[in-house]
C-alpha cells in the first residue's frame, strides 16, 4: 500500500490543474444550486405573498340579477366580471383551457328563490385538477359560503333566534408546525441540491483519472509499473472522494449564505443553517460522497473515451438522487429501514436537523454505514474491473 | 533473458498470436520485427503482464509473467505503443511519478530523475508541463521514465515511430548503453532498416508466428536472399499481404 500516497497526490495535483474538474467541483455544483434555489424560492414565495393581497378575477354569468352578492364579492377582493362571456358553455370551456381560474353562474331565479327563501343555486366553475387555480377557487368559494352565512343569520335574528344554535360544531385550526418545520417545504429542495453537486464536484475527476487516462494512453504505462492494480484504483478513487467532500462543503456553505438573502421571514418561516447545523448537514451527508465516488469511478472505468464516460456518468448522476423524488411525492419519517436506502438516508436526517429536531446518533451511523457499503462495494468491482486486461483493451 | 513459448491469444474471433517462440538473451538488443498486425504489440503486451495469454509461457528473467507479475513489472522498462505522457504535469513530474511507483523514494529518486533528465537530453523543457510537447520530446520522457528504476530488461513496442533525427539517435544510443551495461531489449519495429542498423538478432513475425529467429546472417542464410528486406517480403508473404 506504499503506492496509495504516490497515486494520490499525483492524481490530486493532475485534477486540479484540470480547469474542467476545479470548475465542476467549486463552481458549477457549489454555487450554482444555491443560486437556482434562492432563485425558485423567492418567487415561490413571492406568489405566496402577492396571492392573499391582490384581487382576483371572476368573470360571472347572469351576475346582475344578484346586486347583493356581487357588491359582497367586491368587498372581498373579488372583481367581477359581467361581460367577458356570454353563455355558460364559453365560461367552462375557458376554464376548462386553463385561461380562467375560476368562474360564477348565478341561477335565473337566484333572487326569487332568495325572496322565498328557497335555496338559491349558484354554479362554481373550476377544473379542481388545474393546481394553479386552487387558491383562486378556495377564495372564491369562502367568499360565497361567508356570504350565505351572513344572510343565514339575518333570517335567524329576524324570526327572533338566536344564531349561534344553527352553529353546533365550531372547528378551529391550531397550527403546530414550527416556522422552521415549514421551511422544509422549501428547504426540502435543498438535500437534492447537496447530493447533486456532491456527484458533480467528483465526476469529472472520476472521468479524467480512469477513461481520460485510457484515451490519452498514459493508462497502459502505468499498468506496467510493479504496484498492485488496487493500490491504482484505491488512489484514484480517494482524489474523487477528496473532490466531492470538497464540492460539498463549498455547497452547504453557499446554502448557508444564500437562504440569508431569502424573504422566509414575510411567509413565517425561517431556515436555521446556523455552523453547528452545516457542521452536522456535512456529517451526515459524506458517506454519500463515498458512494458517489464509487459508483462514477465503477461506471466510468467500464467506458472507453472521455466523451462516452461523460454519457454514462450523466445518467448514472440521476439515480441515486432519485429516492428523494420519491419522498418528496411521498413523505416517510425517519426510521431504520430508511436508512438503508443511501440518499433517502441523507435527505431524512437532513430534515431533522434543519427542523431543529437533531440527529440520532444511532440512525446517522446506520445511514453512513449502508451508504459506504454500498460505495466499498462499487469500489470492489472497479478493482476488479482493473484486474481484467478488458480495462485496456 | 526473456523466454516465450507457443504463445497463443485471441480477441473474440481474431486469433491475434498461434503460438510464438523466441528468446531474448541478456547484453543483446532483439528485434521484433513484423508487418502491422503480425502480433508484435500483443506479444509485448502480454510480456509486461497487461495481457493474459490463452495458452504458452512467457518468462522474464526466468520468473512467469502470469504467476508473479508484479515481480517482472518490478524489473522491465516499457515503452507501450503510442504511450503518452501526464499532460497537466511537467517532464519531471512524470518521470518522477514513475519512479516513485517503481518503489524509489527521497533522495535515490530525485537523483535518478536529475540522472534521466541529462541523459535523455530533458533539461530545457523539464519544468514545463508536458502539454503541448512534440513527438520527439514525449519519447524522451517517456523512455527516461521508463529507464528511471534502471531496469534489467527494457520492452520497447516501435519507439521509433515518428521521431526526428537527433531523437532516433539519442534513442539508439541510450538503447546501445543498456545493451553494454548487461540489458536484454527487445525492440519492435515495421521498419526493417531501422532493425538492421541496431539489432543484434532478430525475430521476424508475421501472422502470429514467429516465422524465423537469428542474426541478420543467419536469417540470409534461411531464405537463401542476399539482402535482408528480400529475405523480409519472403517470409511475410508477399508486397502488402501482411499488413492487412
Amino acid at each position: 500500500m506504499a503506492g496509495l500516497g504516490v497515486v494520490f497526490s499525483k492524481e490530486f495535483v493532475d485534477s486540479l490543474r484540470e480547469r474542467r474538474a476545479v470548475v465542476s467541483a467549486l463552481v458549477f455544483g457549489p454555487l450554482l444550486g444555491p443560486v437556482l434555489f434562492a432563485v425558485l424560492t423567492s418567487y415561490a414565495v413571492s406568489l405566496q405573498i402577492d396571492e392573499a393581497a391582490q384581487p382576483i378575477d371572476v368573470p360571472v354569468i347572469a351576475g346582475r340579477g344578484a346586486e347583493n352578492l356581487m357588491t359582497h364579492l367586491y368587498r372581498r377582493q373579488i372583481d367581477v366580471d359581467h361581460d367577458r362571456f356570454d353563455d355558460t358553455e364559453a365560461l367552462r370551456e375557458a376554464v376548462r383551457r386553463g385561461d380562467v381560474d375560476v368562474g360564477l353562474v348565478v341561477a335565473e331565479d337566484f333572487s326569487e328563490s332568495l325572496g322565498n327563501g328557497a335555496p338559491a343555486r349558484l354554479w362554481l366553475v373550476a377544473d379542481t385538477a388545474n393546481n394553479s387555480a386552487r387558491p383562486s377557487i378556495s377564495r372564491l368559494r369562502l367568499a360565497l359560503d361567508e356570504y350565505g352565512l351572513i344572510i343565514g343569520v339575518h333570517r335567524l335574528a329576524l324570526r327572533g333566534i338566536d344564531p349561534t344554535l344553527a352553529q353546533p360544531v365550531a372547528v378551529l385550526t391550531d397550527d403546530v408546525s414550527t416556522p422552521s418545520g415549514r421551511a422544509i417545504l422549501l428547504l426540502g429542495m435543498m438535500t437534492y441540491f447537496l447530493l447533486f453537486s456532491t456527484l458533480l464536484g467528483g465526476t469529472q475527476v472520476a472521468i479524467d483519472t480512469t477513461a481520460g487516462e485510457r484515451e490519452r494512453g498514459s493508462l497502459e504505462p502505468l499498468l506496467t509499473l510493479a504496484v498492485s492494480r488496487a493500490v491504482l484504483v484505491w488512489g484514484k478513487l480517494g482524489v474523487t472522494f477528496a473532490f466531492m467532500a470538497l464540492s460539498l462543503a463549498v455547497c452547504i456553505a453557499s446554502f448557508a449564505v444564500a437562504v440569508r438573502f431569502l424573504p422566509l421571514a414575510e411567509i413565517g418561516m425561517t431556515a436555521n443553517l446556523t455552523p453547528r447545523v452545516c457542521a452536522g448537514i456535512y456529517v451526515v451527508m459524506l458517506p454519500f460522497a463515498a458512494l458517489g465516488a464509487g459508483i462514477m469511478t465503477l461506471v466510468a472505468s467500464y467506458t472507453k473515451s472521455f466523451r462516452e464516460a461523460q454519457t454514462y456518468t450523466s445518467i448514472a448522476m440521476v439515480v441515486p438522487p432519485l429516492p428523494i423524488l420519491l419522498v418528496i411525492l411521498n413523505p416517510v419519517q425517519s426510521s431504520a429501514l430508511s436508512m438503508l436506502v443511501p440518499s433517502l438516508a441523507q435527505h431524512l436526517l437532513v430534515t431533522d436537523l434543519v427542523k431543529g429536531e437533531g440527529l440520532d446518533s444511532w440512525l446517522l451511523l446506520l445511514s453512513a454505514t449502508a451508504t459506504v457499503a454500498v460505495g466499498l462495494a462499487c469500489a470492489l468491482a472497479t478493482v476488479r474491473r482493473y484486474g481484467s486486461e478488458r480495462v485496456l483493451i | 533473458m526473456i523466454e516465450v513459448e507457443d504463445l497463443t491469444k485471441r480477441f473474440g474471433k481474431v486469433e491475434a498470436l498461434k503460438g510464438v517462440s523466441f528468446t531474448a538473451a541478456d547484453g543483446q538488443i532483439t528485434g521484433f520485427l513484423g508487418p502491422n498486425g503480425a502480433g508484435k504489440s500483443t506479444t509485448l503486451r502480454i510480456l509486461c503482464t497487461v495481457l493474459a495469454a490463452d495458452g504458452g509461457t512467457a518468462r522474464v528473467g526466468g520468473v512467469d509473467v502470469r504467476s508473479d507479475p508484479v515481480s517482472v513489472r518490478g524489473r522491465i522498462g516499457v515503452l507501450p505503443h503510442n504511450s503518452n505522457l501526464y499532460p497537466n504535469l511537467t517532464a519531471r513530474e512524470n518521470i518522477a511519478y514513475f519512479a516513485a511507483l517503481q518503489g524509489l523514494a527521497g533522495r535515490g529518486l530525485e537523483a535518478a530523475v536529475d540522472r534521466m533528465v541529462v541523459r535523455l537530453g530533458i533539461e530545457r523543457f523539464a519544468d514545463r508541463r508536458a502539454k503541448g510537447f512534440s513527438q520527439g520530446q514525449r519519447i524522451r520522457v517517456a523512455l527516461a521514465r521508463a529507464l528511471v528504476h534502471d531496469p534489467d530488461t527494457l520492452i520497447l513496442d516501435e519507439p521509433t515511430n515518428g521521431l526526428d533525427v537527433m531523437a532516433t539517435r539519442v534513442l539508439r544510443e541510450v538503447i546501445r548503453e543498456r545493451r553494454d551495461a548487461g540489458c536484454c531489449v527487445l525492440f519492435s519495429s515495421h521498419v526493417m532498416q531501422e532493425v538492421a542498423v541496431l539489432c543484434d538478432r532478430i525475430a521476424i513475425v508475421a501472422a502470429g508466428t514467429v516465422a524465423v529467429h537469428g542474426t541478420a546472417a543467419d536469417i540470409r542464410a534461411a531464405t537463401g536472399r542476399d539482402d535482408l528486406e528480400d529475405a523480409f517480403v519472403d517470409l511475410v508473404g508477399g508486397d502488402d499481404q501482411g499488413a492487412s
